[in-house]
């Protein structure tokens, strides 16, 4: 019975995957593609400038989005499952994803109108006498690219993170409070870690395909907020390099898949770190300082690595890097309360 | 529910949310030619604009005919899958699943470049078809996950009682098992219109000289001029998506209540 959508599948997802993994190994020779088999695409990619700011910045981009995205969600989920009356969470719910549905194109192409110059956020801000003149940061930038992705991927956020906290008995809550626990302390040490699987969620759901989007960077990222994805573009139409843009498409899916992976294993080590002070308070703020320290290494290693070792030997080192860190992890910190 | 700061945050975020969608109608019934305020007067003149545009025509028609073939075709696809994941055990079912609902996940782009990567190497033009293709691999596992809301709940002992009475499997599928899951097809079928309609990447990569209504749009958006044009025509894509979504959920529910499930809201 499976046998039809798994056969479609195969046939147009498998297959296509599969072929521009080979293509990755080919290289065009002006109209005609030289098809033997060799990296010399991968070497340009890792070690070009351009193409290593344009993967970084998608990261640092999705990144961005992804956090704002799940902050702003969560608030939003808590309301819905814990303050709104349950026959009325349906009719919320729909609410939140109506929007979802209608057409990105149209919905970005808004936000270009939105936070425009003389827009309605400018408007409203120079009237209220708040600003003196139109912001110039929100448009044709990373920050436009942030802002709006953030509002095509709310459902996404929101759904997963609400799905977990309804799955929070509410009598634990209760008890932590008769044990005389605060109630934001209730909030941190009892519905914050039982609603991370759905955080996670989250995470994983909009990280993923906001580092490949292409729309929302051409019409408000101006050329300051391009994304891989439009350089895959460009290359497979207006350079017509095929193998090219194969090869950004397959580094881009790797550069995601290495980036969660490592993401994934280090929260295990933040959360033990976390639980080692007894979490709380103190246990967060731990946990976020050494979050912030780890991006930070890596970044550094892959933005200032080339002039202290080379294109080829700084990737060498993040390698030596993040998967040292990630072995070091696998081995001796425990497997954490959400099975990672 | 009380005011608290909870509530006030959750209504600012919905205007957030709305922002855009409310936005559209505005400029496209405004009598002027720069999308910005103030808005100066209304007018239907944007829309009597549409009526003779024969290119918008041609892009309506092409989104039309894959929106339909697609609905069909991935809910067709979805219903094998549906029954399959709830009706019977196999091996690497997780796996399997996964893999189908991968497109729901990846980016777009990927999907894009990698099937027209294959269809250029066999030779095969960008066109309707393809694009056909395309939307029906990134609907089915929308179509997939409400159909198995519709299947989840229902009764293996119905089937079997009807076939315990003489009828065969497929007669058994046809008369007791379809009726029920019915309002979980128009569903699916609803839904993945929608999103073939909306589509803009695939469509963009695949579509060769046969745009569909996004890639028209998305054409238009370099002529400032045509800009209150693309808003009278984004205001009947968005109006015509939120009806059918409405309608979609109407059925769903009704599905799910046929099956005796609660309605927990929303897709997804």
């Amino acid at each position: 019975m499976i046998s039809p959508p798994l056969i479609y599948a195969l046939l147009l997802l498998a297959v296509p995957l599969l072929t521009i993994i080979l293509f990755s190994f080919w290289t065009q020779n002006f109209l005609t593609i030289d098809r033997t088999f060799t990296v010399a695409n991968y070497a340009e990619a890792l070690t070009d400038p351009l193409y290593r700011e344009l993967m970084l910045r998608s990261l640092r981009i999705a990144g961005l989005v992804t956090a704002a995205t799940v902050i702003l969600a969560f608030p939003i989920a808590y309301f819905i499952s814990f303050h709104v009356k349950p026959e009325k969470k349906a009719l919320w719910l729909f609410l939140i994803t109506i929007p979802f549905w209608t057409s990105y194109l149209i919905r970005i192409f808004l936000w270009r109108v939105i936070l425009a110059y003389d827009g309605p956020v400018n408007g409203t801000l120079l009237e209220l006498g708040i600003i003196d003149e139109p912001l110039s940061w929100i448009l044709y930038n990373a920050n436009a690219v942030v802002i709006t992705l953030a509002h095509a991927f709310a459902p996404f956020a929101i759904l997963p993170i609400f799905v977990s906290l309804e799955k929070i008995d509410r009598s634990l809550l209760e008890a932590a409070r008769d044990l005389g626990e605060a109630t934001t302390m209730t909030f941190i040490r009892v519905t914050l870690p039982l609603a991370m699987p759905g955080v996670l969620a989250a995470v994983l759901i909009v990280f993923i395909p906001t580092v490949g989007d292409y729309v929302t960077p051409r019409l408000v990222g101006g050329s300051g907020g391009t994304m891989i994805a439009n350089m895959i573009y460009v290359q497979i139409f207006d350079l017509s390099n095929r193998p090219m843009g194969a090869t950004l498409a397959v580094l881009a899916m790797l550069t995601v898949t290495i980036t969660l992976a490592w993401f994934i294993l280090h929260i295990r080590f933040w959360v033990h770190l976390s639980d080692r002070v007894g979490g709380g308070m103190l246990g967060l703020v731990l946990a976020v300082v050494a979050a912030v320290i780890d991006i930070a290494i890596v970044r550094w290693v892959f933005l200032h690595g080339p002039d202290w070792f080379g294109p080829a030997g700084s990737l060498g080192v993040l390698a030596a890097i993040m998967g040292g860190g990630a072995v070091l992890i696998a081995l001796f910190v425990p497997k954490g309360r959400w099975g990672i | 529910m009380k005011r608290s700061p909870l509530a006030l945050f959750a209504g600012l975020y919905l205007i957030f949310l709305y922002a855009p969608i409310i936005l559209l109608p505005l400029f496209a019934f405004n009598d002027g030619t720069i999308i910005a305020f103030p808005l100066r007067g209304f007018t239907l003149g944007w829309f009597a604009d549409l009526a003779n545009t024969p290119a918008l025509h041609e892009a309506t028609l092409n989104s039309l005919i894959i929106a339909c073939s697609v609905a069909v075709l991935a809910t067709c696809l979805g219903l094998f899958a549906a029954r399959a994941v709830t009706r019977y055990k196999f091996p690497l079912k997780g796996g399997i699943l996964g893999f189908i609902m991968l497109p729901l996940v990846l980016p777009e782009v990927i999907v894009a470049i990698s099937l027209l990567v294959v269809l250029m190497q066999l030779g095969i033009n960008a066109s309707i078809f393809t694009i056909i293709l395309g939307h029906t691999l990134l609907c089915m596992p929308f179509a997939i996950a409400i159909l198995q809301g519709s299947f989840a709940g229902l009764d293996v002992s119905l089937e079997e009682a009807a076939v315990d009475l003489g009828e065969t499997r497929a007669g058994a599928f046809r008369l007791v098992i379809l009726p029920i899951v019915t309002p979980g097809i128009i569903a699916s079928l609803l839904i993945c219109f929608i999103i073939s309609l909306d589509e803009f990447i695939i469509a963009f990569f695949l579509s060769g000289n046969e745009p569909t209504l996004p890639v028209y749009l998305w054409g238009q958006l370099r002529f400032p001029a045509r800009l209150p044009v693309v808003m009278a025509l984004g205001t009947i894509l968005v109006t015509l998506s939120i009806v059918l979504l409405i309608v979609a959920d109407i059925f769903r529910r009704r599905g799910l209540r046929r099956t005796g499930q609660s309605e927990t809201g929303g897709f997804l």
